[in-house]
C-alpha cells in the first residue's frame, strides 16, 4: 500500500478537472493568453505594413529609373514621401525616422544598363523594426526581377539576364539580424506554454495549502508522486489545446509554413508540456503562499524568454548566457518547432534537442517529489 | 495491528515549534470503543497533539502506537485507518457534496465506492444537498460533510477536532448522538472541544493548558481530582460583594451567573474563612459541587502559576 496506485491518481485526476471545470477564469485564461499572445506578436508580423516613408535619391533621370519608380510606387509599399539631395542628407532622414528607406538610383544607372553592367540599386533600410521592413524588400526583388521587362525588348532583350538586370543591394541599418514572422510565430508556441504552464502548477500546492485542504489530504492515504501526476495529467490536455489554437493561428492567420510532420510536434510537445508542468510543481512545493509561487514562475518565465533564443539570436549571447539558456526547455523546443516547421526535420535530428528536455523533466519532478512535505511540520 | 485494548498509546508525546514546547510529554491511554473528550485552553497543543497521532506531525520525543501501529514509523498505516476531522473546514469548496466524497473514497479505495458514497449521504442526512457546492454549505453542514468524508472508508479510530465549533445547540446535540451510535459501533473517538455539555458527554476527559496533561479520567475522577470547593450566593449588590470577595486569601475564583455569584478555592479552609468574613444575612450563602467549568479554570490557573 505503500506504492504508487492507479485508483489515488485517478481520484487526483478527476478532483482537478472538475476544479478547473468550475474554475472558468483560469480555464479562461488557458485559452485567452495564448490568443492575446498571438495577436499582440501577431500585428507586429502581420500587419504587413504598407505606404512606408520612403525618400528617394535619384542621380539618373533616365526611362529605366521613372520604371523602376513608378513600379516601386505602385506596389504600395513605399510611400515616396521626398527626394534626398545628398547622401548626407539621405542619413540624417534615416536616422530621425522621418523615412524606413531610401532608395538610390545611381548616376549612370541607365547606361551601366544597357551596357549589360547590371547596375547597383541600393536600398538602404531602418531595420530596427524588421517586420516592417522585410516585406517591402521582399517585395523589391519581385519587382526588380520583371520591371523592366517591358523595356527590354527588341536587341535588349538579352539583357533580361538571370539573375535580373539589376544588381540590388540591401542595407539593412541597426538591426542586421532579419527576425521574420516564420521564426516568430513556432517560437511562440515555447513561450505561450512556458507561461501557462509553469504558472498553472506553480498555483497548484500552494493553493491546496492556502485553502487547508493539504491537512486533509495529507492525512489520506494518497503518495507524493500521485498527487503531483494527478495535478499535472490534467493540464497537459490544456497545453495541447493551447498548441492547437497556436497552429491553427500559425496557419490561417500568418501563414506559416509547416514543411515537417504535425505529429511529431504534438508528441515531441508532451515532453515539454509535462517539463514545465513538472517545474511549476516543484515552485509550488517550494513556495510559501500563492504569492511567492507567482513570482518564481515570473522568475522562471523571463530568461525562458529572453534566453532561449526567442527574443535573441542564440549564437549571438555570451557564453553565459548560452550555458543558461541551454538549460532551459524553451530553448530547445524552440529548435525542435523550428526544425520541423520550417525545416521538416525528422526524429533523427530533432533528437539532440530531445535529451535536454527528458533530463529536466526528471530533475524538476524528482526536486519535486523530495520537497513535498508529507507532514506539516 | 494487534489485539491491543488500546486504541491510542503513547507516552511522553513532545512536540516544540522553535523553542517553545508546545506538547510537553504527554502520555495518553484511550480504550477501543470509547469517547475521549480533549479539553484545554486555545493554544494548549491539542491540534498539535491530534496531528502527531495522524501522522501529519512528526514527534520531537516519545513513542506509541495508535491502532497498534508505531506512530513515528507506520504512519501510512495509520492513515488508512484513521478519520480525522480538522479543525478548520478542509473539504473542497469547489466540489459538490457528492464529488467530495467520492473523492475521498476514491484515495481510499472504499470497496463498492457508489453504494458507500450513497450510504454515508443518507446516514448524515446530506442526500437532498448532495448536488451542492460544499462552498455553499452553512457551517453546520459544512460538519456534517466533515464527518461523513472522514467516516467513508470504515475507520477504527476518529479525531475530531473542534467538530461543533459554530454549531446550533440542536444540530450539536444530533451529532453528539451520532457520535454516541458510532462508539456503540465499536469505534473509538478522540474529540477536542470548548464546551463543558459535550464534555460530560465523553466517557472520558483529559485536559491541557500550556502543553501539558493536567487532568485525566472520567468526569468523576477529574470532578474529584479538582478539590475544589465552592459557594453559591445569591442576593443585592452582587458586584459590590464580589469586589468585596476577590483577593482575599482562598478565594480564586468569583465568577457571575446570572443572578448568582460562584465563588471557588482549593484551600476548603481558607475559603470557608474569607466566606465567613463577608458574610451577611442579606444574601442567601450555600456551599454547591464545583462544576467542570470552575475546575478546569482552576486548573488553568494553576498551570500559569506553574508552567507561563
Ligand atoms: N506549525 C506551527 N509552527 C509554529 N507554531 C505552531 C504551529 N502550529 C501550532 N503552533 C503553536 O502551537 C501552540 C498550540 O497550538 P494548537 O493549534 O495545537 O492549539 P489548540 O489547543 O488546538 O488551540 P485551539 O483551541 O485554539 O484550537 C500555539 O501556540 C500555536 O501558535
Ligand atoms: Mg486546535
Amino acid at each position: 500500500m505503500r506504492r504508487f496506485t492507479f485508483h489515488r491518481l485517478w481520484a487526483m485526476v478527476l478532483k482537478e478537472f472538475i476544479q478547473m471545470k468550475r474554475d472558468r477564469l483560469t480555464f479562461g485564461m488557458m485559452v485567452g493568453i495564448p490568443l492575446m499572445q498571438l495577436m499582440l506578436f501577431g500585428f507586429a508580423i502581420n500587419s504587413d505594413p504598407k505606404h512606408l516613408p520612403t525618400a528617394l535619391r535619384i542621380a539618373d533621370h533616365g526611362p529605366f529609373a521613372r520604371t523602376l519608380v513608378a513600379a516601386l510606387r505602385t506596389s504600395g509599399y513605399f510611400n515616396l514621401v521626398t527626394e534626398a539631395a545628398t547622401e548626407a542628407e539621405a542619413r540624417r532622414l534615416l536616422r530621425l525616422g522621418d523615412v524606413q528607406f531610401v532608395i538610390n538610383i545611381p548616376e549612370d544607372f541607365s547606361r551601366q544598363l544597357l551596357r549589360g553592367e547590371r547596375p547597383t540599386l541600393l536600398i538602404e533600410a531602418d531595420a530596427t523594426d524588421p517586420a516592417a521592413t522585410g516585406p517591402a524588400i521582399s517585395a523589391v526583388r519581385a519587382i526588380s526581377d520583371h520591371v523592366l521587362d517591358r523595356d527590354l525588348v527588341g536587341p535588349l532583350a538579352r539583357l533580361r539576364a538571370k539573375a535580373g538586370p539589376i544588381d540590388f543591394q540591401i542595407h539593412a541599418h541597426y538591426n542586421p539580424e532579419n527576425l521574420t514572422p516564420y521564426n516568430v510565430v513556432p517560437g511562440l508556441m515555447g513561450v505561450v506554454l512556458t507561461m501557462t504552464m509553469v504558472v498553472i502548477t506553480a498555483l497548484a500546492i500552494t493553493r491546496e495549502r492556502e485553502r487547508g485542504t493539504m491537512e486533509n489530504l495529507l492525512a489520506t492515504p494518497v503518495r507524493p508522486f500521485e498527487v503531483m501526476l494527478g495535478k499535472i495529467i490534467p493540464y497537459i490536455i490544456v497545453g495541447y489545446l493551447q498548441l492547437t489554437l497556436i497552429l491553427l493561428a500559425a496557419r490561417v492567420l500568418f501563414d506559416v509554413p509547416m514543411v515537417g510532420s504535425l505529429a511529431l510536434i504534438y508528441a515531441v510537445s508532451l515532453l515539454f508540456i509535462a517539463a514545465n508542468l513538472a517545474m511549476g510543481i516543484t515552485f509550488s512545493t517550494l513556495a510559501k503562499n500563492q504569492l511567492q509561487a507567482v513570482q518564481m514562475a515570473f522568475f522562471f518565465f523571463l530568461p525562458s524568454i529572453l534566453l532561449s533564443g526567442f527574443m535573441f539570436p542564440f549564437r549571438g549571447m555570451p557564453e553565459w548566457a548560452q550555458w543558461v539558456g541551454s538549460i532551459l526547455p524553451n530553448t530547445h523546443f524552440l529548435r525542435i518547432v523550428r526544425g520541423i516547421l520550417l525545416k521538416g526535420n525528422g526524429l533523427a535530428e530533432i533528437a539532440p534537442a530531445l535529451w535536454p528536455l527528458l533530463a529536466f523533466l526528471v530533475v524538476a519532478m524528482a526536486v519535486g517529489v523530495k520537497r513535498y512535505r508529507q507532514t506539516l511540520d | 495491528m494487534s489485539g491491543s485494548a488500546y486504541a491510542i498509546d503513547v507516552t511522553g508525546v513532545t512536540k516544540r515549534f522553535g523553542d517553545k514546547t508546545v506538547v510537553n510529554a504527554i502520555d495518553l491511554r484511550v480504550q477501543r470503543g470509547e469517547i475521549y473528550g480533549f479539553l484545554g485552553p486555545n493554544g494548549s497543543g491539542k491540534t498539535t497533539f491530534i496531528r502527531m497521532l495522524c501522522g501529519l506531525l512528526t514527534p520531537d520525543a516519545g513513542t506509541g502506537t495508535c491502532l497498534g501501529y508505531d506512530v513515528r514509523t507506520q504512519q501510512a498505516d495509520i492513515k488508512r485507518h484513521v478519520g480525522y476531522m480538522t479543525q478548520k473546514f478542509s473539504y473542497y469548496e469547489d466540489l459538490t457534496l457528492r464529488e467530495n466524497l467520492d473523492f475521498i473514497a476514491r484515495l481510499y479505495d472504499v470497496p463498492d465506492r457508489r453504494a458507500a458514497v450513497q450510504r454515508s449521504l443518507e446516514r448524515l442526512g446530506l442526500v437532498n444537498r448532495s448536488h451542492q457546492l460544499a462552498g455553499e454549505l452553512s457551517g453546520g453542514w459544512k460538519q456534517r460533510l466533515a464527518l461523513a468524508a472522514c467516516l467513508i472508508h470504515s475507520p477504527q479510530l476518529l479525531l475530531l477536532d473542534e467538530p461543533t465549533a459554530g454549531v446550533d445547540p440542536k444540530a450539536r446535540r444530533e451529532f453528539w448522538d451520532e457520535i454516541h451510535r458510532l462508539a456503540d459501533e465499536g469505534l473509538t473517538v478522540l474529540i477536542t472541544t470548548h464546551y463543558m455539555d459535550e464534555a460530560e458527554r465523553c466517557h472520558r476527559l483529559a485536559y491541557l493548558a500550556y502543553g501539558n496533561l493536567l487532568a485525566h479520567g472520567t468526569l468523576a475522577d477529574v470532578l474529584a481530582n479538582g478539590r475544589l470547593t465552592t459557594w453559591t450566593v445569591t442576593g443585592p449588590e452582587l458586584i459590590t460583594l464580589a469586589a468585596a470577595l476577590r483577593g482575599r486569601a482562598g478565594v480564586e475564583q468569583v465568577v457571575a451567573f446570572g443572578t448568582t455569584l460562584h465563588v471557588s478555592g482549593r484551600d476548603a479552609a481558607k475559603l470557608d474563612a474569607a466566606v465567613s468574613a463577608v458574610r451577611s444575612p442579606r444574601h442567601a450563602w450555600k456551599k454547591t459541587s464545583s462544576s467542570l467549568e470552575d475546575v478546569f479554570i482552576s486548573l488553568m490557573d494553576q498551570a500559569k502559576d506553574n508552567f507561563a
